[in-house]
């Protein structure tokens, strides 16, 4: 075994999505950093579609970029067409999507992490964690070289032994085209870590010169796109286009009468997959009565001529494959020039680790991304940059940085995992934040900037913006409340109107039809500001009841979550829970009597009964 | 280490609970304890001095009123305690009133209304316990008794949802899942080719779900057993021991007995209460077809309470065979909720007894002995389970009798109404959700907590989403 010479403060394992975000969090921290890949070539390599963002996840790429992570940032950059989802519902579930061009998203993210001061990286294959006296300190490649540092971020995404199935076929793999990690999992299960087997899958690839697009509806990104990035100043003028096209009976016959030959259906895969993300012979299986199944072809980049099917994942085999795509209007003639294929892989189920995302086995050593069951670029993303911090603040023995519920996306990602675990995996859906009216795309600068700032991940620039930002947000919406008007300049008058004489424009602002735009025909004072700062005005003031109750909430749902449990405190010798609450509670080791409280199997009378025995333990 | 860590302390709401184990009667406690006691207090009581301005620790009378009126419920005793020396260690009030349970409910309604939460099962002593009051070595007891408090609890409530009630309480939360899944689907994959359920379906569904929960507030608040009390009308032929009856069951010599037939002429009614269930009995005159004008005055009347009852006890003496006047009685209390009480059991020969007891095979049949007052209490067990269970018009109807559950079901509909407004009112999709989501997590405090999971699984069951 050769050691390498200079020993570092953290080494990361794996330049995924997770991993990226991670490193540059810790580099930008002050942390010597390394930064480890098997394949410099595919550092951030969007395995599946090429898009970044959609429902919650956009919420989850913007709470990154508040923090100061880099993923909006290379997302604008790299865009090809940008939408907002859900315009036509409230603001709280609009959500950011881009088309991204998975070349420049790969380069341009190697790009950041090249240029970044404290970052050092290098090609090689991990094959162990080196683990001593139950803490991680450092690593061991496959060429027997070992690499020392204090703290080891692990993000291997599907790599741990990924088994790729195409039909009957199959062959270890970490994604198609590179090489799988062996024995990593192996070694950490030795050591005692429980191992699950999730699966994913991905649909083909087209010939984009091969496509008849006239038989197919094109989809239109937005025209004034907004950036994720705080940091960003322009978008590129890209207007990329989406086409849609739909399965129909033909195709279904081709794939019912080749379930023999599906590795899903024959019993090979035995991984569980996401219901969120089900394959084409799933959708055709499980819901016989549906005529057509939506797909949408989306361009792979500026540079080359490739379309990813979105909607058409599937492990069939690949002439099944081709032939039932055949079948497609707009793909009749279509060549295929890489096989839809479903991965299983190992991941580690996420309750062994403490909201930190530090495993509770083995002290420094940090999971985030895919082995933890999640799935998605942002999830990824978002726990790596949490791991990142927290690494780094664990180093510093500096208080833990864990996000509630209540004040991001990423709260809610942690915390179910580390208190609930999954099943398939998980990927993030709005419905799961309870606050969800506040847990929107346009405020997530107010909820997390200064944190990201605080930790030195964002640039004083950015903050001073911030900061002015705020104060004209606030000074408008206390002007918005002074300011009154005549009831008779509002052609048509409410129930409620026809009793006031004067209102104020914040009062005019709540009825339904009338926008922050139509204030400015009556307000003579009013100002031009701009759009972003419009918006966030208008919905603070328009949804202020329901925003007003939703706080209701959160401060009830703070109280429980500002009880901590110190991590000394132990359930074995206690009287008064369930036999079942307790060995979870054990298992799951809250940090707060709030994350207690979620634990399933744990009922309100077992957390009274913890903050008894909470309150003898810390008043010894 | 522990420096980091606050000590636990719950510096929040107010709680207000019944402290008295119902159905002992005398007096009955209504306490509340925490930071805005006595502000609730001063909205609810009548009375010479306002709670808020009485010096600690004394005693006023009074009258506890309807919120904002002064409707009066119920004459009181109201002790005002401040802190530290109470027993929560927070502002406390004590409302004593020597009502029936159905009193002690409305006034802890009204506490309720002007600001207070319900107390969970052993929260005063949790409180005790957290702000000081109780030693900390006692921790391991504590932890002990709000266990027991709990799983008591439970098991009451769970006892009030058998059948129907949880039958009911189930179908409400799986049509919202239903509803609330149609919702989330369309939040969560605006881009998919769904036919969710629309607006007048949704606006239909909840119009049921709340009306479902209506009938079922309904069978609480009108419900007559709280109000009135159950009424138990005791009926047999002249000298079965039905005076000696009433008496054993209110375990006070309040009606005459006498050897002599006929001695009870007219209706002679009391007050009880029967395991928390509030009860009014009815002594009657001994049922006989006769000429006698008097008697047959009060037969009259017998017939009348019969009509009237929410139950019957029919007292039959175990010492003979019925005889021609008890098969026409048999005849008029036939439709009606009944229990047959073979009394004298002492006297009864063991052939006469079988003879009976073969008789009313298929019946509710009781033994027991009023004089020496044995078989008493499981008499007073079998009809309070039968109120519990109580038909309210023989429909199937239920009766919702635990007042945490009431509680639960207003706030539910609350949340439904809301939802409905916002619906009618075209607001986006997620405001509509919001409220739902409190009204299926107030139904799941009765039947089991509702999570994200269970609308994600109805999602994807019912919805092919996903790309
Ligand atoms: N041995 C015995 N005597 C009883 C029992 N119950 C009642 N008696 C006696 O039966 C007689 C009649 O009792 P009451 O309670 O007055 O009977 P009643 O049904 O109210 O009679 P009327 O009002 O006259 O219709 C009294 O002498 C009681 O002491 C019993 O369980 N055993
Ligand atoms: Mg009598």
């Amino acid at each position: 075994m050769i050691t390498y010479e200079e020993k570092f403060d953290i080494i990361v394992v794996g330049a995924g999505h997770a991993g990226c975000e991670a490193a540059l969090a810790c580099a930008r921290m002050g942390c010597k950093t390394l930064l480890l890949t098997s394949n410099k070539e595919t550092i951030a390599q969007m395995s599946c579609n090429p898009a970044v963002g959609g429902l919650a996840k956009g919420q989850l790429v913007k709470e990154i970029d508040a923090l100061g992570g880099e993923m909006g940032f290379i997302t604008d950059k790299a865009g090809i067409q940008f939408k907002t989802l859900n315009k036509k519902k409230g603001p709280a579930v609009w959500s950011s999507r881009a088309q991204c061009d998975r070349v420049l998203y790969r380069v341009y993210m190697r790009e950041s992490l090249e240029n970044q001061k404290n970052l050092w990286l290098k090609q090689a294959i991990v094959t162990e964690v080196l683990i001593d006296n139950g803490k991680a300190k450092g690593i061991l490649t496959n060429i027997n070289s070992a690499y020392l540092s204090d703290v080891v971020i692990l993000v291997c995404g599907t790599f741990l032994n990924g088994l790729i199935h195409i039909g009957l076929e199959n062959f270890p793999a970490g994604r198609a085209g590179e090489f799988p990690s062996l024995t990593l999992s192996d070694k950490l299960k030795e050591y005692g870590f429980e191992v699950g087997r999730l699966k994913t899958g991905t649909p083909p690839r087209l010939d984009g010169k091969t496509i008849d697009f006239s038989k197919t509806i094109p989809q239109y990104g937005d025209e004034n796109p907004k950036p994720f990035s705080l940091k960003t100043k322009k978008l590129p003028e890209r207007h990329y286009l989406c086409h849609l096209t739909h399965t129909n009976g033909e195709t279904h016959k081709i794939i019912l009468a080749n379930l023999d030959r599906s590795p899903l259906y024959s019993g090979v895969i035995k991984g569980i997959g996401p219901r969120y993300c089900p394959s084409i012979e799933d959708k055709v299986v499980k819901f016989r009565g549906k005529p057509r199944h939506q797909l949408f072809l989306e361009p792979e980049g500026e540079n080359t001529t490739e379309y990813y099917v979105n909607g058409f994942a599937t492990s069939l085999s690949e002439d099944v494959q081709l032939k039932a795509i055949r079948t497609v209007s707009g793909l009749e003639k279509v060549e295929m020039t890489r096989p839809g294929y479903a991965i299983e892989y190992d991941f580690f189920p996420p309750t062994q680790l403490n909201p930190t995302l530090e495993t509770k086995l083995v002290e420094n050593l940090f999971f985030a991304g895919q082995i933890n069951g999640t799935s998605g670029y942002e999830e990824a993303g978002a726990q790596g940059i949490m791991a990142g911090i927290n690494a780094v603040l664990k180093l510093r023995k500096k208080p833990p940085f864990v996000l509630k519920r209540c004040e991001a996306y990423i709260g809610v990602l942690i915390d179910d995992l580390v208190t609930k675990g999954t099943k398939e995996p998980y990927r993030m859906f709005t419905s799961r934040a309870e606050h969800r009216l506040v847990l929107r795309e346009d405020n997530a600068d107010q909820r997390l900037l200064e944190y990201g700032y605080k930790f030195g991940l964002v640039s004083e620039k950015i903050y001073l913006e911030f900061k002015k930002r705020k104060g004209i947000i606030e000074n408008e919406k206390k002007r918005l409340k002074k300011v009154k008007v005549s009831v008779s300049v509002f052609g048509k008058l409410t129930e409620d109107m026809e009793n006031h004489k004067r209102v104020s424009l914040a009062y005019a602002l709540k009825i339904p039809d009338i926008t922050y735009k139509d204030l400015a025909k009556i307000d003579k004072d009013s100002k031009e500001v701009p759009q972003r700062i419009a918006e966030q005005v208008e919905l603070e003031i328009k949804y202020e009841g329901y925003i007003k109750r939703q706080n209701q909430e959160i401060e009830k749902f703070k109280r429980l979550e500002s009880m901590l449990i110190p991590p000394d405190f132990k359930y074995d010798e206690l009287t008064g829970f369930k036999h079942e609450a307790k060995e979870k509670l054990k298992d799951v080791n809250p940090i707060s009597v709030g994350q207690a409280s979620r634990i399933s199997g744990v009922s309100p009378g077992d957390i009274a009964v913890l903050m008894v025995h909470l309150k003898k333990f810390l008043s010894k | 280490m522990k420096k980091n860590f606050k000590s636990t302390s719950l510096d929040e709401d107010t709680i207000a609970a019944i402290s008295t184990p119902l159905g002992e009667g005398g007096l009955g406690v209504v306490r509340i304890s925490g930071r805005e006691a006595f502000v609730i207090a001063d909205k609810i009581f009548r009375g010479k001095v306002k709670p808020s301005k009485a010096p600690s620790h004394t005693v006023h009378y009074g009258k506890v009123v309807v919120l904002n009126t002064d409707e009066e419920i119920d004459e009181v005793l109201l002790t005002v305690m401040h802190p530290p020396k109470t027993y929560t260690k927070e502002p406390l009030v004590e409302i004593s009133s020597h009502g029936s349970s159905f009193i002690l409910y409305k006034i802890l309604n009204q506490a309720k209304e002007a600001g207070a939460r319900l107390a969970n099962p052993g929260e005063f002593t949790l409180r005790a316990f957290l702000n000081g009051r109780i030693d900390l070595a006692q921790a391991e007891a504590v932890a002990e008794l709000i266990k027991a408090k709990t799983d008591l609890s439970l098991k009451v409530a769970l006892s009030h949802l058998k059948g129907e009630l949880s039958f009911k309480l189930n179908s409400f939360r799986e049509n919202l899942i239903e509803i609330l899944a149609n919702l989330e689907v369309q939040i969560d994959f605006p881009e998919e080719d769904l036919e969710p359920k629309d607006k007048e379906y949704i606006l239909k569904e909840l119009d049921n779900i709340k009306g479902g929960i209506d009938k079922l507030l309904d069978t609480y608040d009108e419900g007559k057993i709280l109000k009135d009390g159950l009424r138990v009308v005791i009926v047999g032929k002249p000298n079965v021991g039905k005076s000696s009856l009433l008496n054993a069951l209110l375990k006070e010599e309040r009606a005459i007995v006498t050897p002599v037939p006929g001695t009870t002429r007219d209706v002679i009614s009391e007050d009880a209460n029967f395991k928390g269930v509030p009860v009014r009995l009815f002594d009657t005159a001994g049922f006989r077809v006769s000429k006698d004008t008097i008697e047959a005055e009060g037969i009259k009347r017998t017939k009348l309470e019969i009509g009237k009852a929410d139950m019957i006890l029919w007292v039959v003496d175990a010492s003979s065979g019925l005889d021609k006047d008890e098969l026409e009685l048999e005849k008029q209390i036939e439709s009606f909720k009944h229990v047959v009480v073979l009394n004298k059991i002492d006297l009864g020969s063991e052939d006469s007894i079988s003879k009976l007891l073969d008789r009313f095979e298929n019946k509710i049949y009781k033994e027991i002995c009023a004089i020496k007052r044995e078989g008493i209490e499981d008499l007073i067990d079998a009809v309070a389970k039968e109120a519990i269970t109580f038909d309210r018009d023989a429909n199937g109807d239920v009766v919702l009798s635990n007042f945490r559950h009431k509680d639960a079901l207003l706030r539910s509909k609350e949340g439904l109404s809301k939802a409905k407004k916002s619906l009618t009112e075209k607001l986006s999709l997620e405001f509509i959700a919001l409220d739902l989501r409190i009204a299926l997590d107030a139904i799941g405090e009765i039947i089991g907590k509702t999570v994200t999971e269970d609308i994600l699984n109805k999602i994807f069951s019912d919805f092919c989403v996903g790309k």
